[in-house]
């Protein structure tokens, strides 16, 4: 597995901030590389399936641990 | 290990998908580019309960990857004037009605329970205490994502309002044809908030 370039602490945030600091992030991370997104808003499990549907990113690893939900996406 | 080995396969089916593309563009004598999706917003309310859908739905587009275009028309225009602006136009009317309601994006009323600013200060402490991002800062993403923010010429002569009076980083003032063509592209989704 390869290590993660960039961690998005979206912890505490609401929706759409989440999902638009992420993609804000995603710009700066080449094509393959892997994104951490931490994030404790329970709409954002949808949401980010959704977001990687539309953009043609990959979830790879999804887990939530006491209320903090954690995605690896690879970079389209 | 996983990633590396699907890798290539993606790749190849990259490239399939590409030529793919250009048989069907070459066979119906399309342009050949990808189908750019597209969400198209009428802001024309200006309330806070009414901008915050439209910056919410707009940056999350953007930030999705589609063309995004917010047309600003009547009150909807008032919320993109400056903060600083606090008498706009050149006639009496034209002053009185930005008196009466003041522009900008930190000054937004509620379009229900307003009750004096008691109903928007509410609103804004409990915006705090859940983390909910303000209309300012999604503004800001959404500007930085890449929203296309159309001012109404038409609403901007009737409020005597200048470029100058408008925040940075607006589009050029246009009219309803050219809203209508967006409106109607393929793939576009439009909304009036």
């Amino acid at each position: 597995m390869s290590d993660i370039h960039t961690t998005v602490d979206a912890k505490g945030l609401s929706c759409p901030m989440p999902i638009v600091k992420t993609a804000q992030a995603v710009k700066n991370v080449p094509a393959g590389e892997l994104i951490e997104v931490l994030a404790t808003d329970p709409g954002s499990v949808k949401d980010f399936a959704a977001w990687t549907r539309s953009t043609g990113n990959a979830i790879v690893e999804q887990t939530e641990d006491e209320g903090v939900y954690r995605f690896v996406i690879k970079r389209a | 290990m996983a990633t590396e080995t699907t890798a290539p396969e993606a790749t190849a089916d990259q490239s399939a998908e590409e030529q793919l593309t250009e048989a069907i563009a070459a066979a119906t004598g399309d342009t050949g580019a990808p189908a750019q999706r597209q969400l198209v917003i009428i802001n024309w309310s200006g309330e806070f309960d009414k901008v915050m859908p439209t910056l919410i739905m707009g940056s999350v587009a953007a930030a999705s990857g589609y063309k995004t275009s917010v047309f600003l028309t009547f009150w909807g225009l008032l919320p993109f004037v400056k903060d600083t602006r606090r008498i706009t136009g050149e006639n009496w009317m034209q002053k009185m009605l930005s008196f009466m309601q003041r522009p900008g994006i930190s000054h937004l009323k509620m379009s229900k329970m307003n009750f004096m600013g008691m109903g928007p200060w509410m609103i804004g402490q409990l915006s705090k205490q859940y983390n909910v991002a303000s209309p300012q800062e999604l503004l800001e993403a959404c500007q930085l994502m890449g929203v296309e923010f159309l001012p109404c010429q038409m609403t901007m002569d009737m409020f005597g309002l200048k470029r100058e009076d408008m925040i940075d980083g607006l589009g050029e003032p246009v009219g309803a044809a050219t809203v209508l063509e967006l409106m109607t592209e393929d793939h576009t989704g439009s909304l009036f908030i």
